[in-house]
């Protein structure tokens, strides 16, 4: 018991990790799923940077005072690329949602797989 | 006082994350996401990661955003209603669970004796100062020690952007389209 106190911030990023999950495994608009896995991504983020924090620490920009506990700024660095190469795959989702909206008129993913269905249907019955 | 301050900001996190996942107009879907980025980086901020703080702010809450509103102005506006998914709910809650059980096995919360904090990390804060003459440790690392992993990384937002041109840039739909309509033709 005491260490699920001690760790409490990450079981509480762990929900909000779950949040996103659920919103990308069941809804089914695109860009409800992008957001979802938005949250997730933050959520990844946040567990990472809970992990280089220090009790009593401070922002890792140097003081000159020998005696300043640090943050580490490792996961930081880590994130930061994290941020960057996360806004670039999120465009990259967003321009394809654009592209199934206009080839199917659609973005949720059950009538896209009907219509996909329908498509296969018909292309039986025309080669037979 | 740590606590109280982080336990309030992940829980007005929750509190976003459901309400924007619960509404069925987009548009206020994605107000919300950005909300959710502005407060993460709150957290980020009381967590010491400043550098961090400041780009999920400006990238997360403004960049995203945008994205997200130039795609809402060309998809409708508003999704089908759901009922809750029993299967997808039960996945999240099991994996929950499963990383529950493993985050059990780390170091305390904010323990300076973690095996994270002792391994290379002080070389790189005292490197900074003496080697590389940069007070932020962050900058220092990101800039110069990982000079080459930066790099990758504008060659992965440049991959991107050219992806984004691929996709819905004027040339590749221009021959789809030709290509659509001589199909019609045939079957006509």
């Amino acid at each position: 018991m005491t260490s699920l106190l001690a760790q409490w911030n990450y079981f509480l990023v762990i929900i909000l990790m779950m949040l996103g999950f659920y919103a990308v495994i069941a809804r089914g608009n695109m860009v409800k799923k992008m957001i979802g896995l938005n949250i997730f991504q933050t959520s990844v983020f946040m567990l990472y940077i809970s992990m280089g924090k220090v009790s009593n620490g401070t922002a890792p920009i140097l003081t000159g005072d020998s005696s300043t506990v640090y943050s580490n700024p490792l996961p930081h660095v880590l994130i930061l690329t994290a941020i960057v190469v996360g806004v670039a795959t999120t465009a990259v989702g967003y321009a394809l949602i654009i592209r199934i909206q206009e080839s199917f008129n659609t973005i949720e993913d059950d009538e896209i797989i009907e219509l996909m269905d329908d498509d296969e249907a018909a292309s039986e019955g025309r080669a037979s | 006082m740590g606590f109280i301050i982080d336990a309030t900001l992940i829980a007005f996190l929750a509190l976003i994350a459901i309400s924007a996942l619960r509404r069925k107009r987009l548009f206020g879907m994605v107000m919300l996401s950005g909300a959710f980025s502005l407060v993460a980086a709150t957290l980020f901020l009381v967590l010491d990661a400043v550098d961090v703080a400041f780009t999920e702010a400006a990238v997360g809450a403004g960049i995203s955003t945008v994205l997200a509103l130039a795609t809402l102005s060309l998809v409708p506006a508003e999704e089908k209603p759901h009922s809750i998914a029993i299967v997808p709910a039960f996945l999240a809650l099991t994996t929950g669970l499963l990383l529950s059980i493993a985050v059990s096995d780390l170091p305390e919360f904010g323990a300076a004796d973690a095996p994270i904090h002792n391994h290379v990390a002080p070389e790189f804060i005292i490197g900074s100062e003496e080697k590389i003459g940069v007070p932020n440790v962050v900058t220092s690392v990101l800039a110069s020690y990982r000079g080459y992993d930066t790099l990758g990384e504008t060659v992965v937002v440049f991959t991107a952007a050219i992806a984004v041109l691929l996709i819905i840039g004027g040339w590749t739909r221009r021959e789809t389209e030709t290509a659509e309509s001589t199909e019609d033709d045939h079957a006509g």
